[in-house]
């Protein structure tokens, strides 16, 4: 049975298992219609024309995990930011793992999803926010049908919080093939802050498909900082569908760090309700083998004085491919918006590839937007003078690639970030960077 | 100490360097003058092991090995040291870890441990005290946004740092004023042992009235085409090129 019947047919076991009362259900009928209709993206798709899931959908996958043995916390500890406090919300096989988390409601909610589209307690906040901004194409679709699991935060207003939130997804490889949906929804109200780490980790080679849907609302003033550190194993793919609706004056930021996976596809969209709004996000991507990432990001720019900023580094290496597709579109009442676009690539090898497109929708007329695309190789001066100061071939190449994407961890602000971050670079380029980072 | 023989380069089958002879004994100071495009840079280029200039015939020996199969880090590695004529600009990557980098590599290639941190701080305050660099430059950029002058300098801040047994200096004086010339030439000076030795590129006396050469060279369309003592360098100062150019066409 193809992948898409096979959900199709789950979905009446799967409602089984949630509550049909809440109003969540006329949400999942509706998102498993508009599944069914549109299937998953192919390549006629002018978004998905880069990027094929044929060969991953060809994956037997199961959708129910059954329970699975719990993981001890130092076989796993290296893929946490373990050298800071932090809350967090733990999923193995897309079940929570409560002696794994650390979650909170004193002040805030830390939780589940599942308990937040269940209690009561949670039901204005899930009526207000809920699948209001994620799309209906298919994917994001199909996770809404599914929608059951996941991370739930809530930040009322004037709340600084310190620790950052770490949420990970294991998977075990307790299934032959698995395919994970979680669906987040993270709610920051006026003048909060909130630092959220997102990873998708499998721990075995058994093949993994991830379809995560994240809402986030930045309402007036507040700031939101997302890590999303993708470097999961060759047997693992992720489509990262993140949404982010941005009210008056809030900022938002979200750094993608593209080093592993089969398959990455990240839908990053951005809408700014509201004026004097900030939206950040930058990327690196360093990947080699027959590894795919596919940035696909979209800013919509609707009222006006705001501001855009994206920046995306990519080293691609071996047989890997590179997509970026940005998309930013003004609406005529946006007058005096500033997009800034980057995207910058060096292809190590020359059976790597990189398609990179900006599209730009401009209806107002006094607006400042710049973008800029190149694809190069490294620059052969800077390596001969790198390595007439006595620094080795290898050495020299890692150096250059280092700093060509380190100025975007300029913008990291948690130090042990940061440094992980430094740390997976070198590691990814196989060089040991001579100094302290 | 070096010893060019007959030196043939080309780049894309255009010939450039057409029979070079040099000899540079420990303790000498050379100097090589010559017009724009004659090859100054090339020769320099190709001693320090550029991949990009194809050595058709000929030898340098660097204490009686032949360089031809070392890499340009090889070749820095046994003590060659180039102060390039247009310093690359390396974004990201600080001054101080730059130097690092270059120290702790060419320990490695040598069998030796990194050098330990407080020793390694101690070397750069000491030798960016002697080149009058700001310490807040080491921090910056590698030559982003340097100005002419700061290159330079670093240039030869970096050939300091790592004690170089051969230095070539290429039109180190152009862009330094006059007071960033005495300090540079001074560095330069207090670096020169009867155990190293220093060929200096340039197209102008005022330099060589700092670092006195023991030896002037001509270098013109590919060859040393004529050779004396510092006092050359006063004549082709005084008269051009064209007498030489002459003296060769005939
Ligand atoms: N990579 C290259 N490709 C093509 N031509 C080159 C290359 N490098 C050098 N040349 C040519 O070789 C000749 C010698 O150049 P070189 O830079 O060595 O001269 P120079 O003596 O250093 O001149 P200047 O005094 O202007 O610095 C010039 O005609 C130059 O154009
Ligand atoms: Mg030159």
């Amino acid at each position: 049975m193809e992948l898409k019947e096979k959900l199709v047919s789950s979905f009446m076991a799967f409602e089984n298992t949630v509550d049909v009362d809440s109003s969540v259900h006329d949400i999942r009928i509706d998102a498993m219609k508009a599944f069914e209709a549109q299937g998953f993206p192919h390549k006629k798709l002018e978004a998905w024309k880069y990027t094929s899931l044929k060969s991953i959908l060809k994956n037997d996958f199961s959708v129910f995990p059954k329970e699975n043995e719990a993981l001890e916390y130092k076989d796993i500890k290296k893929y946490f930011i373990h050298d800071i406090d932090a809350y967090k919300i733990i999923f193995v096989d897309g079940k929570y793992s409560s002696h794994l988390s650390a979650t909170t409601h004193d002040g805030i909610d830390v939780c589940l999803m599942s308990s937040a589209l269940t209690k009561p307690k949670y039901k204005v906040i899930i009526d207000n926010y809920f699948n209001k901004i994620a799309t209906k194409d298919g994917l994001s679709s199909l996770n809404t049908a599914f929608s059951a699991e996941g991370a739930y935060i809530h930040i009322p207003k004037n709340k600084v919080v310190e620790k950052p939130i770490q949420i990970i997804h294991f998977s075990t490889g307790n299934e032959a093939a698995l395919m994970l949906q979680p669906r987040n929804l993270i709610v920051v109200d006026e003048n909060s802050h909130v630092q959220i780490i997102e990873r998708h980790q499998s721990l075995t080679e058994n093949p993994v498909l991830t379809n995560s849907v994240t809402e986030i609302f930045a309402n007036k003033r507040a700031i939101v900082d997302y890590y999303k550190i993708q470097n999961d194993k060759q047997s693992a793919s992720l489509i990262d569908n993140t949404f982010i609706n941005q009210k008056q004056e809030s900022l938002a930021k979200v750094h993608t760090f593209s080093f592993g996976g089969k398959l990455t596809r990240n839908n990053l969209n951005f809408y700014q309700n509201g004026e004097r709004i900030d939206s950040t996000m930058k990327g690196i991507t360093i990947i080699g083998d027959k590894q795919h990432v596919d940035h696909n990001t979209l800013v919509h720019h609707i009222e006006p004085n705001c501001e855009s900023h994206q920046d995306y580094k990519g080293i691609f290496d071996a047989n890997s491919t590179g997509v970026f597709n940005g998309k930013v579109v003004v609406e005529k009442e946006a007058q005096k918006t500033n997009a800034f676009q980057a995207n910058n690539n060096i292809l190590v090898s020359d059976k790597a590839t990189i398609n990179t497109k900006p599209q730009l929708e401009i209806f107002a007329d006094d607006v400042r937007c710049t973008h800029g695309c190149t694809i190069g190789q490294l620059d052969e001066s800077a390596m001969f003078y790198l390595r007439s100061r006595g620094i080795p071939e290898k050495e020299a190449r890692g150096l250059l690639m280092f700093a060509f994407s380190n100025n975007v961890l300029d913008s990291v602000k948690i130090p042990e970030i940061k440094s992980r971050i430094t740390k997976l670079i070198a590691q990814k380029l196989g060089v040991n960077i001579g100094f302290d980072l | 100490m070096l010893k060019i023989n007959n030196l043939h380069a080309s780049v894309e089958d255009k010939p450039i360097l057409r029979g070079i002879n040099l000899d540079v004994k420990p303790g000498e100071v050379h100097a090589i003058m010559g017009p724009n495009g004659s090859g100054k840079s090339t020769l320099a280029s190709v001693i320090a092991g550029k991949e990009e200039y194809e050595v058709e015939d000929g030898e340098i020996i660097l204490d009686g090995e032949d360089l031809e199969e070392l890499s340009a880090e090889e070749r820095a590695h046994k003590g060659i040291f180039l102060s390039f004529q247009y310093p690359v600009e390396i974004p990201g990557v600080s001054v101080t870890n730059f130097m690092k980098t270059a120290i702790n590599e060419t320990r490695k290639a040598k069998g030796l441990e990194d050098m330990p941190a407080n020793q390694m701080l101690k070397l750069i305050r000491e030798k960016a005290e002697l080149l009058e660099i700001d310490r807040k430059f080491l921090s910056r950029s590698l030559n982003e946004g340097f100005s002419g002058g700061e290159k330079k300098r670093n240039e030869i801040f970096q050939m300091a740092m790592l004690g170089p047994k051969l230095a070539i200096l290429d039109e180190t004086d152009s862009g330094l004023d006059i007071d960033a010339l005495r300090i540079v030439a001074n560095g330069v000076n207090k670096l020169k042992s009867k155990d190293n030795a220093v060929v200096v590129i340039t197209h102008y006396q005022r330099l060589l009235d700092h670092i006195v050469p023991d030896f002037v060279h001509v270098l013109y369309n590919g060859r040393i085409v004529k050779s004396g003592t510092a006092e050359l360098a006063h004549e082709l100062e005084a008269k051009g090129y064209d007498w030489i150019k002459e003296e060769v066409n005939a």
